[in-house]
């Protein structure tokens, strides 16, 4: 599976990949967590605000508020089958 | 109701001689606190159930290929409700021009979104009345529009980095649907989020109301930055550009310049400087728009409020 984070580096950006390997070290999956702060990359992918959390090239969460640890391993089972 | 218990609160609890300076000045404060608190939750949360329909995704989709002027105030009403953050802009702006929403257009939504918002109308509300409100709101709009159907009329897209227009967007597929539950709880967290960022600068506002008033000079700025004075808004516009604020950060200097008799015109073109225009957003924007282009969105936004300001030293 792969999870993209997306966000220039706010604290919230940061705050986002924490919650995003935090979840997938307690959910057990297989993942690779890639951070894009490129600008460029980040409209690339369709993400309009950040932080971004794309799972399998699927817009899972963008803009703030944050979701919670809960949330996010949620959005990230959803695609784990 | 919310009087009274300000009232009992003071005179009975705290057990304070009723009628003193200090007794009367804690009363305003907790019945102001009470109020804007109250107020400023209750509309957050209505405002971000609105919001909640309107991912910026969907204001692309509304705005792309609209024609200018109806697109224009259709954006700068969308920047009320889409939520945006300055930190956002860059991949909003290449968003947008990728789905072809017209320069101009984008740059209504840009200004509006930070200016206009409903922490400013409700802040404002609380503690200048509805009136000084919706004047700010109506404003805010007009610049947003004016000012970005200017920069349409230029015709300034090549002032844009080249790099914006090669971009194009591989689309991902947004996967999440909400239900009405999940809109309560975006709206009940956003709420949270965003009183717990703002609080702090309503005290230290509310404050200045209840403490300070009545120790410096009513006078003091009258002579500066009255409305006889014709430089008046031209300076507090040129101090307010550099500064960097939101809505809620600056309302407590607003207060206190209200309060030492700036004219009203003078204080909202201040206001509008400091949340529409500032350094960082400028560095950030710099990374989609040529220097030319900055120069210009700067111009045409000081000159717009510079205007605002003195229509209502004018009419108020």
């Amino acid at each position: 599976m792969e999870i993209k984070v997306l966000g220039p580096g706010c604290a919230n950006c940061h705050k986002m990949e924490e919650l995003a390997r935090t979840a997938v070290k307690e959910l057990g999956v297989e993942a690779t967590v890639v951070k894009i702060t490129d600008i460029g990359e980040i409209a690339m992918n369709g993400i309009l605000s950040t932080p971004g959390l794309i799972v399998n090239g699927k817009i899972k969460h963008s803009g703030k508020p944050l979701p919670s640890l809960e949330k996010v391993k949620e959005l990230i089972k959803s695609e784990a089958v | 109701m919310l009087k009274t218990f300000a009232y009992y609160l003071v005179n009975d609890l705290f057990g304070m001689t009723q009628g003193t300076r200090l007794s009367g000045a804690l009363e305003f404060f907790i019945y102001d606190t009470i109020k804007i608190f109250l107020l400023l939750s209750v509309i957050i949360f209505a405002v971000s159930i609105i919001r909640s329909y309107f991912p910026p995704e969907r204001t692309k989709r509304i705005l792309s290929h609209k024609r200018e002027f109806i697109g224009n105030i259709l954006a700068a009403l969308l920047g009320i409700v889409t939520p945006f953050c300055s930190c956002s802009a860059v991949p909003l702006f290449i968003g947008f021009v990728e789905a072809g929403v017209p320069l101009g257009v984008t740059f209504s939504f840009l200004i509006s979104s930070p200016m206009v918002n409903e922490v400013a109308v409700v802040l404002l509300w609380g503690l200048f009345g509805w009136k000084i409100a919706l004047i700010y709101l109506g404003t805010g709009l007009l610049v947003a529009i004016t000012a970005g159907m200017i920069i349409g009329k230029l015709k300034l897209e090549k002032w844009v980095e080249e790099y914006v227009y090669k971009i194009k967007s591989m689309g991902a597929l947004t996967a999440v649907k909400q239900t009405f539950r999940d809109r309560l709880v975006y709206a009940r967290e956003n709420t949270m989020d965003i009183v717990k960022k703002v609080w702090a600068y309503v005290l230290v506002a509310i404050g200045i109301g209840g403490f300070i008033h009545g120790y410096v000079p009513e006078d003091f700025l009258v002579r500066y930055a009255g409305p006889q004075n014709p430089f008046g808004v031209p300076i507090a516009v040129a101090l307010g550009v550099p500064l960097y604020s939101n809505a809620a950060g600056v309302i407590p200097i607003v207060y206190a310049l209200m309060e030492k008799g700036m004219s009203m015109g003078t204080v909202l073109a201040f206001m509008m400087a400091v949340t529409a225009l500032s350094l960082p957003e400028m560095i950030i924007l710099r990374k989609v728009l040529k220097v030319k282009l900055l120069a210009v969105f700067v111009s045409i936004m000081t000159v717009t409020i510079i205007c605002v300001g003195y229509l209502f030293n004018a009419i108020l």
